[in-house]
């Protein structure tokens, strides 16, 4: 490969990290603090990724695609040091509510108990020892979040050892309750919330978080291994992990940039990437846009691996089985965003001002999700979405004009590509989900000054997620843990020497948890040491 | 076939006739019949014996249309290609030919076969088996089209000693002053035909590529121009004998396609194969090319050798042992032959490290049945190099006309 | 059907309820190793789902299960079935009929497959090489699996601890790729595994088809490619995915099985339903009839599956609570219906060309994978489907002894029908309502269809439970999805035949390795009740 006009730079850099999502500065910054030269290079004019706050009506600001930060670990902030960084939040201890358009609005967990006591003596008596009995699940499943996979059929100690420490784990929990486990993790989330529950509300409600970001409804075996995979996350980020940056989740992102430029690291944002070099076999650095080279000994793409593969890369320097596998990861799209501008405070029947500033979620049963997923499977959009909303301005009135209102919410299920187009289907399904809304908060519509929908499609473009997926590649046991996001990659390393991914595309997926990127700096170091 | 006949379906007929059918149905009196890849193909047209000593002495005709043949183009086609196979396309100037081998990600062989580069960017690839999946699957970021052309294009393999001669004769002017590997464009009474010189047989000899519609005359003219000169018609199995003796590899005899076996450590790397001549290293990613890397670092687990085998009876599947009293089972014959032209019993076989060195002695355990009574027979055989033939007169340009 | 009695009043060592295929198959192994064999079984005639019927004039109906693959050939060696009778004969291809008139069928010759796929696309016809490679890659690793018992994964007993060493070993010696491939297989949904290897709708529409038989899933749902692969895990004289007729009807499985039990000393007593087993300082001892008499043994095997064993058989007082929630909670389905028709005659079905022999294999209407998906959305609201999936065979084409001469049997499996509708309980009304969906689908693709239905006995996962036993009529005695193979099936920390039960054993396809006429459940129970015993099997 011939590169002209290879960068003047005085000193080779040791890592370049492509792309300033939360994942890429995490990585950064260990890589950093380990004593490398790092260079983080953003397309986009701010770092964040999908992590960003920007204005999507004149005076309102939203976050543009995560909009609650619930699933970073609690130590991993630590260890960044981010509240030094100015990271501050805006609210905490998030409350989440389930609604259901006639019905009175149900909060979820431990402050909920007397409203569930009340619609469902059983489930008042079940929901907490089934919840801790998860939680227990979830705590002992957590170390396999924060670890790099191991490679099956290897012979290397590393791995030996980590399937080992796996097995451990899984026994340490006691023999009842490893049974349990291992029944119920290939099981769906349906079946399983239904042996144990029976308020549709509550049922709907932890439903919704086992098929947040998958393509699947809640009857797919496989949902209870994402619920387990979240509360995991959520597990080390506090007991109750529902949180709201103070600025909206771009602050996050700028804190976690400052962490990463006060490890030493460099960040360039407006600074897009158009491809990754490769000599005699290995990543020697980058090309960018404008023309310029940057060599680095080790090149880290915070891309999804479609992107990376096919678009940074470039299939000629992969073999054809691994390309087939990428090609076959599964990552379209299936959430969309809505973003309000409100001249007032929605009024949500019966719901306390208090929890407007939390997660309110229409999913009302299990049945609804899974009839909301039903139309997508083909192509079409659902009649009835479920729901995830926030009011972000309730927490943070910075965001809006003095006295308005933002709300940002999450669509589920919305197809990357509906059959009748988007161009079509765009002011239909708006108003579908604005209906949807106004069922539940009645006189909402007539308080929208200006409406943001983001389609998968548009996420795709916005954020350079291949298939606009949330997670860069559905959450599905084939696409789990080893085999994440394709046998050949778990490890962050591709087949590529000096590459690696530190993306949502690898374990432990996708959602604001920065794990994907402390592992896949630990694979960076592992492998240099 | 008479017009206006739809062909029987596939359900009642599987197998397709080539344009050569009619004439090969005619000559075929011992009425051995063998499906190649979808096409009815001779086994045997009268005499293997007289067959074959007419590839190593005269003329065959051998139909070699039911090779798959691939019409690989586009500003990418270079890149692709090279990508796949081991062999450095770059170097192969338009208008030659190369022998190629494709791996999977593992570096074990798919397929083997031949690249003929057309133009700047349009090539055909030859295979014996169908490849399109994987040929597909591996265009993947690339610019370039591909397609299946095997029914628009009639082939025919014109080999042995005096098959130039032969050729002239038909009326192909110049084909002499093509070399080995080279592909030359001719014209015989109206019909445009590509020959290239190259073959199955480790001898001198050409191959013919054609309009369907040609076929049938090309067929009565060349057999015309050749009947001084013994041309006939050969099947597959006098082919066969003349492709061991050249050393040349079968797919589902000596190897099988890596990604069609179903047990594990069936697969084979084309180093393993004796190939790694055409495994270029210091080219461009291709496909296994870092999986090889590490089989060449850590050496070589078997190979595939030639075997000079005591005795003349045929070494066919027999098991190989490091000693004669048959207890370490060291590897197996995969094709075994009595070679008529060179007077020696000889075979192919894999064989483990380390037993494949040129010169080790290891027994061949052969079974013979003599009138229904099964012999069981020790032969003392050689690891050899191969080929076991290859005659002067394969490279000679201009070839000698007897 | 005869059924041999016992002398009343007689100690048997082993009671066996049910004489369905894997009872018998449990009774025959016991039988063999010196035990004295009573098999109770409640209908008049004995085969449970395995049977064959005659219910209208000289028309033999294999009304329940009606091809046969996955018998295991150990068993039908061991268990000498051949000497008894059974003649299994193999079947070509099948057919998918398409709603624009067109089809695809498969053939058993390689080339006139490749060219059928090739009408459809050229590339598929080649991936179909990757695709049956692949599916014969994990069948053979799994099939050994299939005559073990699944370890207990949470045990530190040597022989657990020796069977997972044993799989790891034979998981690890296929090789890196492989195992990431047996991960995905298992995990995966039958429409993304095929999307992986065709792009046209309806090859992929013709495979997906055995990945939702008798599975309340839709080819969307992950967990289904491990059921298509559950179906081409049989072999019929070592041809991989081979499916086949037993000559006869299905009946002929069971009546060989019959006999072979007889032949060595084994009884059954046919109309004696067991109302209760029969507990006695907390082991089982024997049954109790409907009739009130009492059978005593030793040991007592159930051939029910796990609800109807311990939640209607044995008195909730003797099982531990949490064994009896985990029953509760395993998932036994509804998702099938079965028509089994007389026919005046072979219908023409246009979109097959003449002289096709497709037309002997099972015949499928639905093209696209969609419209299965849709038909199983359908299930999931609790009516059966609109469109439903249908295998139909028209066995006496190639079997003499199903119909008369000129006069044909056609079995007719439908996916999906629910056990319990959204609008109320099954009526006679309904069921002809659902019997009339079937065969306004089939006459859509069989203008003559109608004309020559003679008789039709139509069959919902309701009636299936009632007159077979089976819990809402599943005809695996228990889902097929992740949480419920191998050691979890049928309750985890019971995989292994054993119950809470001492002397109470459990040999249906509601165990490892599940459904399908595959014996295999009853054979490995056997297996280790002899080793409970201490015998030699």
């Amino acid at each position: 490969m011939s590169d002209a006009g290879s960068s003047a730079a005085t000193r080779r850099l040791d890592c370049i990290v492509i792309g300033g999502g939360h994942n890429g500065l995490v990585c950064a910054t260990y890589l950093a603090r380990a004593g490398r030269s790092v260079l983080v290079l953003e397309a986009a004019g701010r770092v964040g990724g999908a992590a960003v706050t920007r204005e999507f009506a004149p005076g309102y600001r939203v976050s543009a695609g995560a909009h609650l930060l619930h699933l970073m670990p609690r130590a991993l902030m630590d260890e960044l040091g981010l509240a030094g960084q100015g990271f501050t939040y805006a609210g905490r201890d998030l409350p989440t509510t389930a609604i259901a358009a006639g019905l009175a609005p149900l909060p979820i967990g431990a402050p909920g108990q007397a409203a569930l006591q009340a619609v469902s003596p059983r489930d008042a008596a079940a929901y907490p020892a089934f919840s801790a009995r998860l939680r227990r699940f979830a705590v002992a499943l957590y170390p396999l979040l924060d670890s790099i996979p191991p490679r099956l059929g290897s012979d290397a100690w590393t791995d030996r050892i980590a399937l080992l420490k796996l097995g451990w784990r899984i026994r340490t929990l006691g023999r009842r309750e490893m049974r349990e486990l291992l029944r119920i993790i290939g099981m769906n989330a349906y079946d399983l919330i239904a042996d144990e529950l029976e308020t549709p509300r509550l049922q709907g409600a932890l439903g919704f978080d086992a098929v947040l970001g998958t393509n699947f409804g809640p009857r797919a075996p496989g949902t209870v291994l994402t619920l387990l995979t979240r509360l995991a996350a959520e597990s080390a980020a506090g007991s109750s992990p529902l949180a709201q940056p103070r600025g909206g989740l771009g602050a996050l992102s700028e804190a976690l940039a400052k962490a990463a430029v006060a490890a030493g690291a460099t960040v360039r944002t407006g600074t897009r990437v158009a491809r990754i070099r490769v000599q005699a076999d290995r990543a020697v650095g980058v090309v960018l846009d404008s023309g310029e080279s940057i060599d680095a000994g080790t090149v880290i793409s915070n891309a999804d691996a479609k992107s990376t593969f096919f678009k940074l890369l470039g299939t000629r320097h992969l073999d054809t089985g691994f390309v087939r596998k990428v090609d076959h990861l599964r990552s379209r799209g299936l959430a969309a965003k809505l973003h309000l501008a409100l001249d007032r405070l929605p009024s949500f029947p019966g719901l306390p001002i208090a929890a407007l500033g939390g997660r309110l979620l229409i999913a009302p049963s299990l049945d609804y999700i899974e009839r909301a997923w039903d139309h997508s499977k083909y192509g079409e959009c659902s009649s009835a979405p479920t729901l995830e909303i926030t009011l972000p301005t309730v927490n943070d009135p910075s965001l809006a004009p003095a006295g308005r209102h933002v709300l940002s919410a999450i669509v589920q299920y919305v197809p990357y590509q509906p059959a009748a187009g988007w161009a079509a289907e765009r002011a239909r399904y708006t108003d579908v989900v604005l209906a949807t809304l106004e069922a539940h908060a009645p006189g909402l519509r007539s308080t929208v000054t200006a409406t943001e929908f983001l389609t998968p499609a548009d996420l795709e473009r916005e954020f350079g997620m291949s298939g606009g997926h949330w997670h860069h590649g559905d959450l599905a046991f084939d696409q789990f843990y080893m085999v994440r996001p394709v046998p050949g990659a778990a490890q962050y390393r591709t087949p590529v020497t000096g590459l690696y991914l530190c993306g949502a595309s690898c374990h432990p997926g996708g959602g604001v948890m920065g794990l994907a990127g402390r592992n896949a700096a630990r694979a960076v170091l592992r492998k240099a040491a | 076939m008479p017009p206006n006949v739809s062909p029987p379906p596939h359900f009642r007929k599987p197998l397709l006739e080539t344009p050569f059918h009619a004439r090969a149905r005619e000559l075929a009196q011992t009425d051995h019949f063998l499906p190649w890849a979808g096409y009815t193909t001779v086994e045997v047209f009268t005499s293997v014996e007289q067959e074959y000593f007419a590839i190593r002495n005269a003329t065959t005709l051998y139909d070699l249309t039911p090779m798959v043949k691939y019409r690989i183009a586009g500003p990418d086609a270079v890149d692709y290609l090279n990508r796949l196979v081991t062999r450095d396309i770059r170097k192969l100037k338009p208008g030659r030919v190369s022998y190629v081998v494709w791996c999977n990600d593992r570096g074990h062989l798919i397929d083997d076969g031949t690249v003929f580069r057309l133009g700047a960017e349009e090539f055909r690839l030859c295979t014996a088996e169908r490849q399109l999946d994987w040929l597909l699957d591996s265009s993947l970021g690339f610019d370039v089209e591909i397609e299946e052309v095997t029914t628009e294009i009639a082939a025919l393999a014109v080999q042995g000693p005096t098959s130039c001669f032969v050729l002239k004769r038909f009326g192909l002017a110049g084909v002499e002053r093509l070399k080995v590997f080279e592909i030359g464009e001719y014209t015989a009474g109206g019909r445009p035909i590509m020959v290239s010189r190259t073959g199955f047989t480790g001898d001198l000899g050409y191959e013919l590529w054609m309009r369907p519609g040609d076929a049938g005359s090309v067929w009565d003219d060349l057999m015309a121009a050749g009947k001084t000169r013994g041309i006939r018609a050969i099947g597959s199995q006098a082919l066969n004998m003349a492709r061991i003796e050249a050393g040349f590899l079968l797919p589902n005899v000596d190897f099988v396609n890596a990604e069609h076996t179903v047990r594990v450590g069936r697969a084979r790397s084309p180093l393993e194969l004796g190939l790694g001549w055409l495994v270029e290293f210091d080219k461009p990613h291709f496909n296994g090319r870092r999986a090889l890397l590490e089989e060449r670092r850590r050496g070589l687990k078997r190979l595939l050798v030639g075997l000079d085998v005591s005795g003349n009876k045929p070494a066919h599947n027999a098991l190989l042992y490091a000693e004669q009293a048959g207890r370490r089972e060291v590897g197996s014959v995969t094709s075994a032959l009595w070679s008529p032209t060179c007077k020696r019993n000889i075979a192919l076989a894999l064989i483990e490290a380390p037993h494949y060195a040129p010169g080790t002695t290891l027994w061949a355990d052969i079974y013979l049945n003599r009138e229904l009574v099964w012999e069981r027979r020790m032969a003392r055989s050689t690891v050899v190099d191969r080929p076991f033939f290859a005659p002067d007169r394969r490279r000679a340009t201009p070839p000698a006309d007897r | 059907m005869a059924a041999v009695r016992s002398p009343r009043g007689r100690r048997h060592d082993v009671i066996v309820i049910g004489a369905g295929h894997n009872g018998l198959v449990a009774a025959c192994y016991l039988s063999r190793a010196g035990l004295d064999v009573l098999v109770l079984e409640r209908n008049e005639y004995i085969g449970g789902a395995a049977v064959s019927r005659r219910l209208y004039g000289d028309f033999t109906y294999s009304n329940c299960s009606y091809v046969c693959s996955l018998l295991r050939p150990e068993i039908m060696r061991g268990l000498e079935l051949p000497r008894h009778g059974l003649q299994i004969i193999p079947y070509e291809g099948g057919c998918t009929l398409m709603r624009d008139g067109g089809h695809l069928a498969l053939y058993d010759n390689h080339d006139a497959l490749r060219r059928e796929i090739c009408r459809h696309s050229k590339r598929d016809a080649e991936a179909y090489e990757r695709f049956s490679t692949d599916v014969i890659r994990q069948c053979k690793f799994i099939k050994p699996l299939l005559m073990r018992e699944p370890p207990d994964p949470t045990s530190f007993r040597p022989r657990d601890l020796m069977e997972l060493l044993y799989l790891g070993q034979r998981l690890n010696a296929t090789g890196e790729d492989r195992m990431y491939d047996t991960l995905r297989f298992w995990t995966m949904s039958a429409a993304d595994f095929l999307d992986e290897y065709f792009e046209s709708e309806i090859v992929k529409a013709h495979f997906a088809g055995s990945s939702i038989i008798g599975t309340a899933l839709g080819p969307r749902s992950p967990g289904t490619a491990y059921v298509l692969l559950h179906h081409y895990m049989g072999d019929i004289d070592d041809t991989v995915g081979a499916w086949g007729f037993a000559r006869g009807g299905m009946g002929a499985v069971t009546q060989a099985l019959s006999a072979s039990l007889q032949a060595s000393g084994g009884c059954i007593r046919a109309a004696a339903p067991v109302e209760r087993i029969l507990v006695k300082h907390g082991r089982a001892r024997g049954v109790a009839l409907a009739s009130g008499e009492e059978i005593t043994a030793s040991t007592v095997v159930s051939n029910m599956d796990v609800k109807r064993t311990f939640l209607d058989t044995v008195e909730p007082e003797h099982l531990p609570a949490e064994f009896l929630t985990a029953v509760r909670r395993f998932k036994i389905r509804g998702s099938s219906g079965k028509l089994n028709i007389a026919l005046d005659g072979l219908p023409r079905f246009p979109a097959i060309p003449e002289g096709a022999p497709c037309i002997r294999g099972d015949l499928h209407l639905t093209d696209t994978v969609e419209m299965m998906e849709r038909a199983y959305d359908d299930w999931k609201q609790g009516r059966w489907s609109a469109a439903p999936y249908v295998d139909m065979l028209i066995p006496s084409q190639i079997d003499p002894t199903m119909a008369p001469e000129g006069e044909h049997y056609m079995s007719v499996f439908v996916q999906y029908c629910p056990y319990a509708l959204a609008d109320g309980p099954w009526t006679e009304a309904k069921r002809t309502a659902f019997g009339a969906t079937v065969i306004d689908a089939i006459a859509r693709q069989s203008p003559d269809f109608k004309s020559l239905i003679l008789h039709a006995e139509i069959r919902t996962p309701w009636d299936i439970e009632n007159e077979v036993g089976l819990t809402e009529g599943n005809i695996f005695q228990g889902e097929l999805t992740m949480d419920q193979l191998l050691f979890n099936r049928p309750v985890p920390g019971y995989a292994q035949y054993s119950t809470p039960l001492a002397g109470l054993y459990l040999s249906g396809s509601t165990t490892h390795p599940g459904g399908g006429v595959m014996g295999a459940p009853g054979a490995n129970a056997a297996r280790r009740i002899l080793r409970d015993l201490g015998r030699a099997a």
